[in-house]
């Protein structure tokens, strides 16, 4: 018994210590092997239809890689912390992120840049969306009937799900979400906050107007049961960021050449990845708006 | 149980043992909200239903590979944490050493993955880790029990002389062995739960895409990959014999190699920076002002989150944990051959078979998911969540339970049904009952963490939002506290366990 025990407990042992000493990257591993990205990598938060992220942003990575003559890659991640993690600690140099993840993503990396946006970016905007029992009506004011309602939002991360609409909730109504309303919850991203509102689970939820107009012209909103009754000013939204440092890994011009890449992106069928009608450039100081809104909410602290 | 009775074994002590613990979940109840309140849900269930019976699969080498590496995270995680488990379960009788191990499993898997990401990115190491540390912290405290409870006589046979080394090799882990064996087996199954999960924080296995398709609606998709997943813990028994254990071992580790290109920049960022309190960031020494914002800082968030966050945690996890054991109590027939007596063999067997599936189901089923159509149907409350927690761990103790009486020697005419499971099996299960549901409890408490959707403000959904805002130092001073908690209930536990001498785990198991 002990013999075998500790026969047992050395053979593996020493797997163990080879496997991990031994560890080169091979063909077989599943996981991307982070740093050592010569390769040129990039990501975007999952914000909607994540089943075909990697197949909608593959396109991508073929015609980033055809205009830079390097090799370009896209990794999926499952939330927004983590594309912003992958891109501070430089696994990604180059992300389609929100307003709120970008602004985060760039304060985390010194010398990171907003370097272009969606044609619809600059106008961005939420929708209020309420179940038919909440009573309810479409109007241009803020509807002041939403407070002690259930409300629920998208990512805890999200602009247009989250960051947005709770900084025009709290500025129409003067208080706190978890004040106002009976209950809060978070449904995790657009499509699931569509689901449970249209359920009658959420009376009133917040959602991002592109997911919405895009689940509308697939059929798969019941106008019956859901609708928008309030569409909040507008703010600037997502946009490409690109780390600071790429110019010392892929020569003197890259930044300027991917700029230029993303800006003359016009296959529709790779613009439909996003979705956009097309891209423009932006910069760091567009996003300003949402750095100082997320302070006032209190998802990002003052300073620094 | 022969020997020492006299501390306190008598039935009126398990019977007031239960009735207090049913009384403070009902106290519970009072404070919580459990409010009914949803309007139309079956249109989603609809989908839900004709999605669970159109399984498809959208992708066979993604279904596959996906199901390698959820494979291979567990059992390399489960080997790496008995391993670890034995090691740290030889020390056990150091408060030391049981608060460490209470500290390292009290951290659920998810955020142990995402601290590792911090440092190590989304690496196949990180996955490995993320198991393998809180199930060392398990498993320690399983080995450790183990060796406190076998039987005396042989260690009092050994030659006085006898060093502590042959002490344990002859007297201790013999006897221990066994159930040392079946208990990181039944943990595997656990990990491979767990490696699942690991998924949605985004490692490469089944949790990643089930997570993606029900969060899209996608529900013939999910149903495909929740399958692959029942699958393959159902099918344990039938491929993972003893002695290919080192062929699977093997081959996990050439096909999924812990590695990960850990940058010290990054390591050092993380410590020196990431986790240090923001008032104390790029202070050198500790002037009167810093401790003050320290202060306040600390006042701040205790108020908005620490308070708030135990306060729920412990309710949740106190309601949850009575229902859960009353959901074990009535579910463990399903899984006992004492209940499947009469009839003719084969529909005797054919009808067991059905019982042990439902309950494989039930506690495969994530309680992420169960906690979803629970917000379908009920609205947002503490209900679904009580529900998910309860069903999810009641099925594990059910099953566990129904094992256990796998043991029992029955009279021929020994009666049957109601009668036999009240007169009968309940008196003789009861103490292993209760040691099953005080192991659950600080399990209940951790999963409290991942309920976030329903807006239920526990510890862990503070933790989740501190990590959504790179706010580290928060999430780990988040984590100590939940730790603290976990700690407190393992300790209580203990007492009532040591008091009550229950075994946590039989030989049988």
């Amino acid at each position: 018994m002990r013999i075998q025990l500790l026969r047992n407990f050395i053979a593996l042992t020493l797997l163990f210590i080879t496997s991990i000493s031994s560890a080169t990257p091979s063909a077989s591993s599943a996981v991307a092997d982070p740093v050592s990205a010569k390769p040129f990598v990039f990501s975007a938060i999952p914000d909607q239809d994540e089943a075909n992220l990697q197949e909608r942003f593959d396109k991508v990575a073929v015609y980033l890689q055809d205009q830079l003559g390097i090799e370009v890659r896209y990794i999926p991640v499952k939330s927004y912390a983590a594309a912003v993690t992958a891109f501070r600690n430089n696994q990604v140099q180059l992300a389609w992120f929100g307003g709120l993840s970008g602004v985060q993503a760039r304060r985390l990396v010194p010398g990171s840049q907003a370097i272009a946006q969606g044609t619809e970016d600059p106008f961005f905007t939420s929708y209020i969306i309420a179940h038919s029992s909440a009573g309810l009506e479409p109007s241009d004011n803020f509807p002041a009937g939403i407070a002690g309602k259930t409300f629920t939002f998208g990512s805890k991360g999200s602009t247009s799900g989250r960051l947005m609409p709770e900084y025009f909730i709290s500025e129409n109504l003067r208080d706190t979400p978890d004040k106002l309303f009976s209950k809060v919850g978070y449904s995790g991203d657009h499509s699931r906050t569509i689901a449970l509102v249209q359920s009658g689970a959420y009376q009133v939820g917040a959602v991002n107007y592109k997911v919405w107009d895009k689940a509308l012209a697939a059929g798969k909103i019941d106008s019956d049961k859901v609708k928008v009754i309030w569409r909040t000013p507008s703010y600037p939204d997502y946009q490409w960021t690109v780390r600071g440092d790429v110019n010392d890994s892929w020569g003197p011009d890259f930044q300027a050449r991917l700029t230029a890449a993303l800006l003359a992106m016009d296959d529709p069928d790779l613009l439909a990845s996003f979705p956009r009608s097309g891209f423009i450039a932006a910069d760091n100081d567009l996003y300003q708006p949402i750095l100082d809104t997320a302070i006032s909410v209190g998802i990002i602290d003052p300073g620094k | 149980m022969s020997a020492s009775n006299s501390i306190n074994t008598s039935a009126s002590a398990l019977r007031n043992l239960s009735f207090w613990f049913a009384l403070s979940a009902l106290l519970c109840l009072l404070l919580v909200d459990i409010e009914i309140s949803s309007a139309d849900p079956w249109a989603e269930l609809g989908l839900m239903t004709a999605g669970a019976l159109s399984p498809s699969v959208w992708s066979w080498p993604t279904l596959l590979s996906s199901l390698a590496n959820t494979f291979a995270f567990a059992l390399q995680g489960v080997t790496l944490a008995a391993m670890g488990g034995f090691v740290l379960a030889l020390g056990y009788r150091f408060t030391l050493v049981r608060a460490f191990c209470a500290f390292i499993r009290s951290i659920h898997e998810l955020f142990w993955a995402l601290l590792f990401m911090q440092v190590a990115g989304l690496s196949s190491l990180t996955g490995l880790l993320a198991i393998a540390i809180p199930y060392a912290g398990t498993l320690a405290k399983i080995y450790g029990e183990l060796f406190e409870e076998v039987d005396p006589a042989p260690a009092n046979n050994l030659p006085p002389t006898s060093s502590r080394l042959s002490h344990f090799c002859y007297s201790v882990l013999p006897l221990a062995w066994r159930s040392m064996a079946t208990y990181t087996s039944y943990r595997f199954e656990c990990a491979i739960r767990s490696s699942a999960i690991l998924g949605f924080v985004g490692l490469p296995t089944l949790g990643f895409h089930l997570e993606t398709a029900l969060s899209d609606g996608q529900y013939s998709e999910a149903a495909a990959f929740f399958y692959a997943l029942l699958l393959l813990i159902g099918t344990l028994r039938l491929w993972l014999h003893k002695r290919l254990l080192p062929v699977y071992l093997v081959a996990v580790f050439y096909y999924l190699p812990p590695q990960a290109t850990i940058s010290w920049q990054l390591l050092v960022r993380f410590i020196s920076e990431d986790i240090v309190p923001a008032p104390l960031r790029g202070q050198t020494i500790a002037s009167a002002e810093t401790l003050n914002s320290l202060s306040q800082w600390f006042s701040l968030l205790w108020q908005q989150q620490i308070w708030p966050g135990l306060v729920n945690t412990v309710l949740l996890g106190q309601i949850s944990l009575v229902f859960t054991g009353l959901l074990a109590l009535a579910l463990l027939p399903l899984n006992s051959s004492l209940f499947f007596r009469h009839g003719r063999i084969v529909s005797r067997h054919l009808k067991r078979s059905i019982g042990d599936s439902i309950l494989v189901l039930l506690r495969t089923l994530p309680e992420y998911l169960l906690a979803f159509i629970g917000l379908l149907i009920f609205g947002p409350s503490m209900l679904p969540a009580i529900l998910a927690l309860g069903i999810h761990n009641g099925a594990i103790i059910g099953h566990l339970l129904g094992r256990y009486t796998e043991e029992f020697n029955l009279r021929d005419d020994a009666s049957r049904g109601i009668t036999l499971y009240f007169y009968e099996v309940l008196p003789r299960i009861y103490r292993q009952f209760l040691a099953f549901l005080f192991y659950r409890w600080e399990v209940i408490l951790r999963e409290t963490a991942i309920l976030g959707i329903l807006g239920i403000a526990t510890l862990g959904f503070y933790i989740d939002s501190a990590f959504e805002t790179f706010r580290f130092d928060v999430a780990l001073l988040l984590i100590l506290v939940s730790a603290a908690l976990n700690i407190s209930v393992d300790q209580f536990a203990r007492y009532l366990r040591q008091r009550l001498q229950l075994k946590t785990v039989p030989e049988s198991l």
